[in-house]
């Protein structure tokens, strides 16, 4: 056996059903949440704000809806999904089978990458009864909610691994990323900052995430589609970087 | 015929500095079943834990069926079942989701029959669409057992695998073990009931303080450790013991009712026939008397009493 194609699948489907069983938490309350947002900031605020970039401010915040969502989805299913068996202790059956360390991640980040590319779009069909979307690249907008989803899976894969409470578990995603998202252009462009909170600003990785993923809907974008494309990959490297070093030296996995 | 588990020089420190294992050579033959004894904390669960691939080994190597359980570990756990002491299962699922899961983990494509002969096998087929939460214990057990054997394992481990089932489960297991040895599955299991390895086990290990201190063919080892008790119950009871037996080793029981011996029953001596003549000779008359063999719990407490001079609180791991 050179790779356990069965078993990527059957931890594959294992996640899925999980989130099968969740399935109407989970997709009802992005919808409840990006109509909320739309009703606050698209119908209330919106109507008074000019545009951003020549697209109207209802648009404009659909793509850091869309990335808030993908963010918090990616990081709670990653961690999540490889805590629980740590925490129910069924996480031995993971270590005894027959599987490398590369098709365990494939199977757990594939399975969380998944429900959040699912709740994304999902969220992106909220928008879309709300204000009129365009995607000028379709296939750019694809990679980049394929490749945010994967990364954010990683990154939350990792924070499952390191954690040793649901409080722990909570840390990250709640003080970190969501400041981080809030903070990251989702709702306004970085252009509108004064000088010296647009140069704080850029140090806010979260930034190129959206902005990237905004230029994939309406063709602008604050600081380069490159620029975007190449942070986006340096974090997934990272991140893979380190799910292999946690899984080669058993960290918080093996005694 | 080599050995289907090889384990050479595997010992385990952990962080902390504690030696849960020092060095373990140990190897345990095609079809055989072993048992693993040992008080709490002997580092039995540590062993098997190294087997599986949950625990990295300090030092030694350990091959399973001819694979290098690091260097090989897909062949080398493909072949090994384990059931864990605790019971840790995915409490949402279905009994048979689960086990179909177990199954695909190890690398074996479904095959629905013969997850059904397992479920009949451990009478779970009744069960199979139940929740694994709505189960009781010994169920549950079962459910464990169940996703072991799921993918067909050559090795199987059972980590106390009846501990909190009742009487008829686990003279199933038993029977289910039997079963499952004549198939030709090597099966190592540690139990907190010694009579459980001595039903079963062909041979018999004792670790203590990370050290295996002995392993022996079962029936060898109650033959060489063995003792055997003489108890005689008297026609009319004694107040005390006669001096004319000081030279035997007796211990008078049920309020002067009873005379228990306990002697050596490979000595060349035993002492038997002289105590009867000298009973006999003091006039001390017996209605019936009956012999019993050591069990394979009382060997194991007296090892562990002369390996630690403490007593033993509990044979667990």
């Amino acid at each position: 056996m050179t790779f356990n194609g069965w078993g990527v699948w059957a931890l594959y489907r294992f996640e899925m059903a999980r989130f099968g069983r969740t399935i109407f938490g989970s997709l009802v309350t992005p919808v409840i949440t990006t109509a909320l947002y739309f009703v606050v900031f698209g119908s209330a605020i919106g109507s008074r704000m000019e545009e951003v970039g020549g697209v109207p401010y209802g648009a404009f915040i659909v793509p850091g809806l869309v990335m808030l969502s993908v963010f918090t989805q990616s990081i709670f299913n990653g961690s999540f999904g490889i805590y629980f068996p740590k925490f129910t202790g069924t996480i031995y059956e993971i270590l005894s089978a027959p599987l490398s360390p590369l098709e365990t991640v494939t199977a757990y980040v594939g399975a969380a990458a998944s429900k959040s590319m699912l709740v994304g779009l999902v969220t992106l069909a909220t928008a879309a009864l709300f204000v009129p979307l365009q995607v000028q690249h379709p296939l750019a907008m694809l990679g980049f909610l394929l490749l945010i989803s994967v990364t954010f899976s990683l990154f939350g894969f990792i924070i499952g691994l390191v954690s040793n409470s649901f409080e722990q578990l909570q840390f990250i995603p709640m003080l970190v990323v969501t400041p981080l998202t809030f903070l990251g252009g989702a709702f306004y462009s970085i252009d509108m900052l004064p000088a010296a909170w647009r140069t704080v600003t850029l140090f806010n990785p979260v930034v190129y995430l959206i902005d990237g993923f905004r230029w994939a809907f309406y063709g602008v974008s604050d600081v380069g589609v490159e620029i975007s494309v190449a942070a986006m990959a340096t974090f997934f490297l990272i991140c893979l970087g380190v799910v292999g070093w946690m899984f080669k030296t058993g960290y918080r996995l093996k005694n | 015929m080599p050995p289907v588990i090889d384990i050479q020089g595997i010992s385990k420190t952990y962080k902390g500095g504690l030696q849960a294992l020092k060095t373990v050579d140990l190897q345990i033959g095609k079809g055989e079943i072993f048992a693993l004894l040992g008080p709490n904390g002997a580092g039995k669960t540590t062993l098997i834990s190294i087997i599986c691939g949950i625990v990295t080994p300090s030092t030694g190597t350990v091959i399973a069926d001819g694979h290098d359980i690091q260097s090989d570990y897909r062949r080398a756990r493909s072949r090994i079942g384990l059931v864990p002491q605790e019971l840790t299962t995915d409490a949402f699922e279905t009994v048979i989701a689960t086990v179909t899961f177990s199954r695909g983990l190890f690398g074996k494509a479904p095959n629905p029959g013969f997850v059904e002969k397992v479920l009949r096998d451990l009478s779970l087929w009744e069960k199979r669409n139940d929740k694994i939460m709505t189960l009781s214990g010994g169920m549950k057990r079962r459910v464990m057992i169940a996703k072991a054997l799921s993918h067909e394992p050559d090795i199987l481990f059972l980590d106390e695998p009846t501990a909190g089932v009742d009487v008829e489960l686990r003279r199933d297991m038993w029977e289910l073990v039997r079963r499952l040895r004549e198939s030709g599955v090597t099966i190592i299991l540690t139990t907190h009931y010694i009579e459980e390895a001595e039903e079963m086990a062909d041979r018999v290990g004792v670790i203590l303080k990370g050290e295996l201190i002995l392993v022996e063919e079962k029936t060898a080892l109650m033959k060489k450790l063995g003792k055997k008790t003489l108890t005689l119950n008297l026609q009319d009871p004694l107040a005390s013991l006669p001096p004319e037996l000081g030279e035997w080793d007796l211990t008078l029981r049920a309020e002067g009712n009873e005379l228990e011996y306990v002697f050596d029953s490979n000595a060349e001596r035993t002492g038997v026939p002289s105590l009867l003549r000298r009973l006999s000779d003091l006039g001390i008359a017996f209605k019936d008397l009956n012999t019993r063999q050591s069990s394979l719990e009382d060997i194991f407490v007296s090892l562990v009493h002369r390996d630690t001079g403490a007593s033993v609180q509990g044979v667990g791991a």
